[in-house]
């Protein structure tokens, strides 16, 4: 059998790089938040023929209407990005659109978002994701009898929310990824993910604590070893579907789904390598703490 | 005559449900297009709706899929309620008045299934519109946000100068206004009134202190008709007879429909989608799911050969029905609902995943029928306690109960709302279905 535990502080290592990765992403280029937490306008424009987005900007801008971004989404779509624009404005911007370009505009989509609205969407995030946390928090160390189960798992589940979150600042900078609302449900559907893939592990070790008991290390390397092809074969199963999503499902779902695939990646990795290596290294340093002679070593060790 | 076993039983109800969730998750028109060689084929099928009488029961069901304002086209809407002058106890009740008022304002506007809910966080009171269908969302929010003000005014005889006495009934009270005809005398239109219930009361007090006065309705500082009262009027009902054309009075009772806002409001967020781009989402998500779905399939056959066909009976069992509940329901959806469909398609495989693996552990020690039941039993808690946790995240996402401070914002809850009926059928046929198909399936292989 696979002695996966021993290795442990290699996956927290490749978990802690991908972390420090994540939060350089952060703090160098920040998140690219969208009109849903900033505030502006959207307006999703159908050309017949090809524009050129510098000249769109520059001639706008003259007529008094800064433009945030312009971005290609699909053949022959783009999406404009204004400050806050109201009804009145945007057609006048239509308009302004249609002169410069000597053609109809076909407008498909429209959104202006006051700037209250993210704040509040912040604050009902984290709300959410709290209660969610102390929810799960309750449910795994009820069903496992510990908080040591409960709070690796939350530990798993907080990794792979600062992950995704790291991973959406770099796509962020590089390909035009936006922090929505759609991000936001992503971010919550991970949490679930995460715990869920957890638990099954989780199952695996009480069973055997219960049939064979031993210590919990070799518990958790069988428990792995048992779980390992289940949880690859159901992550690819979901991969395929959130894949065909990518690749098929249009513009709008389109960073959604690679939120989700981030997320289901992050999830699958985390529940053997992150939440059971917490727990294995959680019990090993009680048990150390609880004689002194363990202590002893524990010290005589790093030494 | 051979007895049925139970399994056997079972799994012929589960046949039965399957046709009949087909059925109602087929589209309504189904455009048929064969092309072989030189026979080209062409027909459109029509499913046929639920549309017959038992007696006095009428039983119509269309099973349509609601589709969401991001696919369907239309404005969401959300306006800001100025609450500063309003004391924290009446907030409630003015909120309400003003869903009210706005619920009315907008069923004149003729929009099929409008919605219109208040959400109050962080001491911000904010009213909810979804127009389905509406692109022109100027005239919208003009109807909405018209601060056309109504009052009843009393006329004072004495005085010569016009001065009102406004009296407290104002357009909060009015339930509604429409046309009608005055049946006694000349059958000329007339406006019937429908105040709520204290606005009846207030109403009675009033008619009773103006008998054979005139009482004025006043809109936008308008006098727009000033009726004599004949006697006290109670039960909350009243007409409005004058010398209205019939447009004038349908003018009228649009305007008094219209009522009054009792906060002044104003729009902080609005979504439009046009339907053309919506259609297209549902075109290229509908293509994403088969591909996917059919990856899935295949991808269970290669790795768990005959069991992989069991479970890939029973995710398609799993597609028919999670899509005829839609309809049932209903489930309103949105693209991010139909995100979080192909994403509990992805899982729903994921309690055979669970027993399969289990089973070939078993199976080293077991005939394949016991091997089967044993991993059914062991993989039970696993897939229980899991998908608890998915469920509360589920839960929390869809605030099923209108908590305020959750999201309540529809994508969000789409997309909850989908993935949670996913986890839950996704249990019903990973462990209901394919138990009993693969009981069934067992014993024909022992017979052989």
């Amino acid at each position: 059998m696979i002695k996966w535990m021993k290795y442990r502080f290699v996956y927290l290592g490749v978990s802690l790089f991908f972390l420090i990765f994540g939060a350089y992403g952060v703090i160098k280029w920040g998140l690219k938040l969208g009109v849903d937490f900033t505030g502006g306008a959207v307006v999703e424009y159908k050309f017949e023929n090809n524009i050129s987005t510098e000249d769109i900007n520059k001639s706008l801008f003259e007529k008094g209407y800064p433009i945030n971004s312009i971005q290609k989404a699909g053949v022959d779509k783009y999406l404009f990005r204004f400050p806050p624009l109201d009804r009145e404005e945007k057609d006048k911007v239509n308009l302004a659109l249609e002169e410069i370009l000597n053609t109809k505009v076909e407008e498909l989509r429209f959104e202006n978002v006051g700037p209250s609205i993210g704040p509040e969407l912040i604050k009902k995030t984290l709300i959410a994701m709290l209660l969610s946390t102390v929810v799960i928090l309750l449910w795994v160390a009820f069903q496992f009898k510990s908080f040591k189960f409960g709070t690796s798992a939350i530990l798993a589940m907080f990794h792979d929310s600062l992950i995704l979150i790291g991973c959406f600042s770099i796509l962020g900078h590089f390909f035009n990824a936006e922090i929505d609302f759609l991000f936001v449900t992503a971010l919550l559907t991970t949490l679930s993910f995460s715990v869920h893939d957890t638990i099954v592990v989780y199952d695996r070790i009480r069973e055997y604590q219960k049939k064979d008991g031993g210590d919990l290390k070799s518990l958790a390397d069988k428990a792995i070893s048992e779980t390992m092809v289940r949880s690859l074969n159901n992550s690819f199963t979901i991969l395929f579907m959130l894949i065909a999503l990518i690749l098929l499902g249009g513009s709008t779902v389109k960073w959604f789904a690679v939120a989700l695939l981030i997320g289901t990646i992050a999830g699958t990795y985390s529940s053997p390598f992150v939440a059971v290596s917490l727990l294995v290294t959680f019990d090993e340093l009680r048990e150390s703490l609880k004689n002194r002679s363990g202590l002893f070593h524990f010290l005589k060790f790093r030494k | 005559m051979p007895q049925i076993s139970t399994p056997v039983k079972k799994t012929l109800l589960i046949l039965a449900l399957t046709i009949v969730a087909t059925f109602i998750s087929l589209p309504n028109k189904i455009p048929l297009n064969i092309n072989i060689g030189k026979i080209v084929f062409k027909k459109e099928l029509t499913r046929p709706n639920i549309d017959f009488k038992i007696g006095r029961f009428e039983i119509k069901k269309s099973f349509d899929l609601l589709l969401g304002l991001d696919l369907a086209g239309g404005s969401h809407l959300v306006f800001e309620a100025d609450a500063s002058n309003i004391n924290q106890e009446d907030l409630k009740s003015a909120l309400d008045s003003l869903r009210d008022v706005i619920e009315r304002r907008v069923n004149l506007f003729g929009v099929s299934e409008p919605v219109v809910q208040t959400s109050s966080f962080g001491g911000k009171n904010r009213i909810i519109v979804e127009l389905p269908g509406i692109k022109d969302t100027k005239e919208a929010v003009d109807i909405i946000g018209k601060t056309a003000q109504l009052v009843f005014a009393e006329v004072p005889q004495s005085t010569e100068s016009a001065s009102f006495k406004l009296t407290d009934l104002t357009g909060a009270d009015l339930a509604s206004a429409r046309v009608g005809f005055d049946q006694q005398n000349s059958g000329k239109p007339v406006i019937q009134l429908q105040f709520s219930k204290e606005g009846g009361d207030k109403f009675e007090k009033i008619t009773s202190e103006n008998i054979d006065k005139p009482l004025a309705i006043i809109l936008d500082n308008e006098v727009v008709s000033a009726p004599i009262v004949q006697e006290t009027i109670s039960g909350g009902q009243a007409a409005i007879s004058g010398d209205f054309t019939l447009d004038q009075a349908k003018q009228l009772s649009l305007q008094l429909n219209a009522g009054a806002l009792p906060i002044s409001i104003n729009l902080v967020e609005e979504r439009t989608v046009e339907a053309i781009l919506g259609t297209e989402s549902v075109m290229k998500s509908v293509t994403a799911g088969f591909v996917g779905l059919l990856m899935v399939l295949i991808f269970m056959i290669l790795s768990y050969g005959w069991l992989g066909v069991i479970a890939d009976l029973g995710l398609i069992v799993f597609s028919v029905v999670t899509l005829a509940l839609y309809k049932l329901i209903p489930v309103v959806l949105t693209l991010p609902g139909i995100a979080g469909f192909l994403l509990s398609v992805g899982m729903a495989v994921d309690s055979n995943i669970l027993i399969f693996e289990r089973y070939k552990e078993e199976k080293l020690r077991r005939n394949t029928a016991d091997a089967l039941e044993i991993s059914f039993g062991r993989a039970w808690d696993s897939i229980r306690d899991a998908n608890i946790a998915s469920l509360v995240t589920a839960f929390i996402l869809a605030n099923p109960f209108d908590w305020n401070f959750l999201h309540t914002s529809g994508p969000v809850r789409g997309f909850a709302i989908t993935l949670a009926l996913g986890i839950g059928i996704s249990l019903f046929t990973g462990i209901y279905v394919s138990r009993n198909l693969l009981r069934v399936f067992v014993k024909e292989k022992k017979n052989d």
